[in-house]
């Protein structure tokens, strides 16, 4: 199914969460937050939260600014 | 220096004034030897999309400035709009395990990153319900300083001049005003270039500066942390010392009495 990942159209497997989408986009031992539709995911709910079709993700982490 | 003499903010005391960035740093080894040399304990940090694919092995910057060693201060740079902003300090406080500390901070335009007060304002109401401890980037306007104050942020900061622009307080009359009438602490952030510019802003009473620019393009940023740190100590010891009065006419320092001649 597709879904998109910071902005770009991701083809993943159907009833992936978003654990499974993190190990694919190798940011597992990465200091990440994870937004979907709009919403915040919690870490913990990361192996819990299963994606679908069109979903819309955001995956940041912290970087140099003023 | 009087060791009782800390900056409190959001329940936690801070010896250092300087509160420093991350950004427009050659490398991430700069940056840290940089923020040492500065002494800073508060630091800010910006929160953007990972770069997926690129960077397993990569040090991150939040390595190097580990959390457990300083307050990280996500800032919402970049963002135009309340709703932005809101959104990235939701996402600094999942990335920084419920940390509610925040620079807010909601730009009007691109080329004077001058603050839109007027979408700062909406920000500060949404944060403040969910429970975030917000340090607002603002303009040197007294009215709109004392109304996020009022707001409950705990901490307004005020420019000295445009962001990256190193020209120093433009309008320190402004700054007093602000720092007359505040009930939380007064942190001058943006425009600062050198030493004396940092000195300035303490000796007028602010409680603290924040500088990125000043020290990242400096040619010797580490060198210019070190002089930042020590012209925030010399301000504020000053600003505690209490200067004498300006006078117009001279008055000697070496007495009258016993001249030879």
């Amino acid at each position: 199914m597709q879904i998109q990942v910071n902005g770009e159209l991701r083809h993943i497997a159907e009833d992936s969460t978003i654990s499974d989408l993190l190990v694919l986009l190798d940011v597992v031992n990465r200091r990440v937050a994870v937004e979907l539709n709009q919403e915040i995911v919690p870490k913990s709910q990361h192996t819990s939260t299963i994606l679908k079709q069109d979903d819309v993700l955001e995956v940041v982490h912290a970087i140099g600014g003023g | 220096m009087n060791q009782s003499d800390v900056l409190q903010l959001a329940g936690r005391s801070y010896q250092s004034r300087l509160l420093v960035g991350t950004g427009k740093y050659k490398d991430l080894e700069e940056t840290r030897l940089a923020i040492e040399a500065s002494g800073a304990e508060i630091v800010t940090v910006a929160v953007r999309r990972t770069n997926i694919g690129q960077n397993s092995h990569e040090p991150n910057l939040l390595d190097v400035i580990p959390p457990h060693k300083y307050t990280i201060l996500p800032n919402t740079a970049g963002c135009y709009t309340a709703e932005e902003a809101v959104r990235t300090c939701r996402l600094a406080r999942e990335l920084l395990d419920g940390h509610k500390l925040v620079k807010l901070e909601v730009l009007a335009d691109e080329k004077t990153l001058y603050p839109n007060v007027v979408e700062t304002l909406k920000a500060t109401e949404i944060l403040v319900k969910e429970g975030f401890d917000i340090m607002v980037y603002t303009s040197d306007d007294p009215i709109i300083a004392k109304q996020l104050e009022n707001m409950g942020c705990i901490a307004v900061m005020p420019l000295g001049s445009l962001i990256g622009s190193g020209l120093g307080i433009i309008n320190p009359y402004n700054l007093r005003i602000i720092m007359e009438q505040a009930t939380v602490p007064i942190i001058v952030d943006a425009g600062v270039g050198t030493a004396s510019d940092a000195a300035i802003a303490m000796e007028l009473g602010c409680a603290g500066v924040l500088m990125n620019t000043a020290i990242a393009k400096a040619q010797h940023p580490v060198l210019m942390a070190s002089a930042m740190k020590k012209a925030v100590e010399a301000g504020r010891e000053c600003f505690l010392a209490g200067r004498m009065p300006k006078k117009l006419y001279a008055t000697a320092s070496s007495p009258l009495e016993g001249k030879f001649f």
